[in-house]
């Protein structure tokens, strides 16, 4: 088991090169999950993985994870090859957090008791109680798995996959079926666990959750990364045009420009004060993963 | 800047052993919450026994009603039932509701898993073969074994025939498409070697390509080694091999514990994909 190289001053927790996997199917023919991923996550960082349905986010997710193998390139998971860890070697998963898809286990048993049993296959679990409490669960801890709310399902997911502090926890769509509220405090907890310590890979179909946590985004399609970059730089976003939209002789007229304020100041003059409905816009990390993915298709 | 990533020294995991004794511990808890498996395996069978036993009250053999064979088989019956129906229809909602995926992604040994199981399997197996002992001696006339080598003899049988059936329970739980199918695929292939393995009638009375059968499972040899437990030594000579067959039971029950075990190993899944 090797380690990689880092980069600068930061430590790497995740390195995967040239990592390829193809599902065999001998009736409807192979199918390309992964064809060729090469990146990298550092400690300590929130990295999201966005991309459409069967883009190969799970399938790389799930390799990281240990649960698949690959077909070919290298994978180090806190300096560990996920693929060669035998069932009874319990180490590295003990360093690891896992939040699956979705889950309907344990239905008849309560959230204490279920986080209390998850603790006693760690070598050095965090207190239950209190992590009942930091996923806001205090109030349900005696109520059984059946009687939560799909949304309290998910937080007890979160509590069992950090329930042995891992220094890794990968989040699988985890805020999937959430209202706003419970996204909003979903995502406190996702910022408090990175404040501790942890390091954070979470796939997601939701631009603004990438948006609001992500260090570092990867955008991945047809089982490739198109690109890898902050949120506000994706996809050249941060040099994107201004749209500068108002209303003249009652028609909507739009302006795209590199310089806003100046563009603003010059209207102000032109209408002698006020500019009727003025908006000013950028760019969304919606528009520029839509027209990446697009542009993808095109090709 | 080249980094050291190396394993963290850490404490121990907690022992394999612990942590099976711990799964034991949820399973059963979990089993008792679930008002269709208290019900389903172990009621089920203890109200055959009242519904066959009350209308068959015909003497087979002197000294031998219908009833007293029945019973025999009803506990046999109840080996199959509490590991090889129980875990091949639970091991499948398991793998559906991703309890088995989440179980390989924590740091707990698969060897821990199976110990909870064979924990559960072995608690359910004992509440429910001394029910049926208890209300079999209490209503239909079942006899208790009253010499030191019937009661190992029926220890052996317990012990051999419980892990045959936990083993092909864990190794047929791979076939079930879904959890929800499970049920569906499991219990009429109990029921049916029920019928043919001389639980609800006698078994020499059934046509010989039933028994023939039969004769291929370990079901037809728990119930005939049942009997040679709780029936006169006398009635041996009414079995279709005018014997008992304890060591080719013995036999029969051990090459399933092989194909078993050489089929679970091969064919069990975590996951459904």
């Amino acid at each position: 088991m090797r380690a990689f190289g880092g980069s600068g001053s930061s430590e790497v927790a995740i390195e995967i090169i040239g990592l390829t996997k193809t599902y065999k199917d001998k009736k409807n023919g192979d199918k390309v999950a992964v064809a060729g991923i090469d990146l990298t996550v550092y400690r300590n960082e929130i990295f999201a993985i966005l991309g459409p349905n069967g883009a190969g986010k799970t399938t790389t997710v799930e390799i990281l994870e240990g649960y698949r193998d690959r077909d070919s390139g290298q994978v180090s998971v806190l300096g560990v090859d996920p693929s060669q860890l035998s069932a009874q070697d319990r180490s590295w998963r003990n360093r690891i957090g896992i939040v699956l898809q979705s889950t309907e286990d344990a239905a008849d048993l309560t959230v204490a008791e279920t986080v209390n049993h998850f603790s006693h296959y760690y070598s050095n679990p965090k207190n239950p109680g209190e992590v009942i409490d930091e996923v806001g669960l205090t109030e349900k801890a005696n109520s059984r798995i059946r009687t939560l709310s799909g949304g309290q399902r998910r937080r007890l997911d979160v509590a069992l996959g950090i329930i042995g502090g891992p220094e890794i926890l990968f989040l699988d769509e985890p805020t999937t079926g959430f209202d706003p509220e419970a996204r909003r405090s979903f995502w406190e907890l996702i910022r408090k666990l990175q404040s501790e310590g942890t390091t954070i890979v979470l796939t997601t179909h939701y631009l603004d959750e990438a948006e609001a946590l992500a260090d570092r985004v990867a955008v991945i399609n047809e089982g490739k990364i198109v690109e890898i970059s902050t949120p506000e730089n994706l996809g050249g976003r941060n040099e994107a045009k201004a749209r500068v939209t108002f209303l003249r002789n009652g028609l909507r007229e739009e302006i795209l420009t590199d310089n806003p304020t100046k563009t603003i100041s010059e209207l102000s003059v032109d209408f002698n004060g006020d500019i009727p409905e003025l908006i000013v816009s950028r760019p969304t990390l919606e528009d520029i993963y839509l027209s990446m993915i697009k542009s993808q298709e095109n090709k | 800047m080249t980094t050291n990533l190396t394993h963290a020294s850490y404490a121990k995991n907690p022992s394999v052993l612990r942590v099976g004794l711990l799964r034991g511990g949820i399973e059963i808890k979990q089993f008792l919450r679930q008002r269709e498996s208290v019900v389903f395996t172990l009621l089920f069978p203890v109200m055959l026994l009242f519904i066959f036993g009350s209308v068959f009250k015909d003497t087979i053999a002197p000294g031998v009603t219908f009833s007293r064979y029945f019973v025999a088989g009803m506990i046999a019956s109840g080996l199959v039932n509490t590991g090889f129906q129980q875990l091949a229809i639970t091991i499948p909602m398991e793998r559906d509701f991703g309890t088995l995926k989440r179980l390989r992604g924590i740091p707990m040994s698969p060897v821990s898993y199976f110990i909870g199981k064979v924990i559960l399997v072995t608690t359910s197996m004992l509440v429910q073969v001394a029910m049926l002992m208890a209300f079999g001696t209490a209503f239909f006339g079942l006899k208790l074994p009253t010499t030191a080598d019937l009661w190992l003899r029926f220890t052996w049988l317990v012990i051999v025939g419980s892990i045959c059936s936990t083993i092909l329970g864990i190794a047929f739980s791979s076939i079930p498409k879904s959890g929800r199918g499970a049920s569906a695929v499991v219990s009429p292939i109990v029921i049916v070697l029920q019928f043919f393995s001389g639980v609800f009638f006698v078994f020499s009375s059934l046509p010989k390509w039933m028994q023939d059968f039969a004769a291929i499972f370990p079901l037809k040899w728990l119930t005939q080694g049942m009997r040679s437990v709780f029936l006169p030594d006398s009635f041996s000579i009414r079995e279709v091999a005018r014997s008992w067959e304890l060591g080719k039971t013995f036999l029969v029950l051990v090459i399933w514990i092989i194909v078993g075990t050489l089929w679970a190993l091969r064919s069990f899944k975590w996951s459904d994909k």
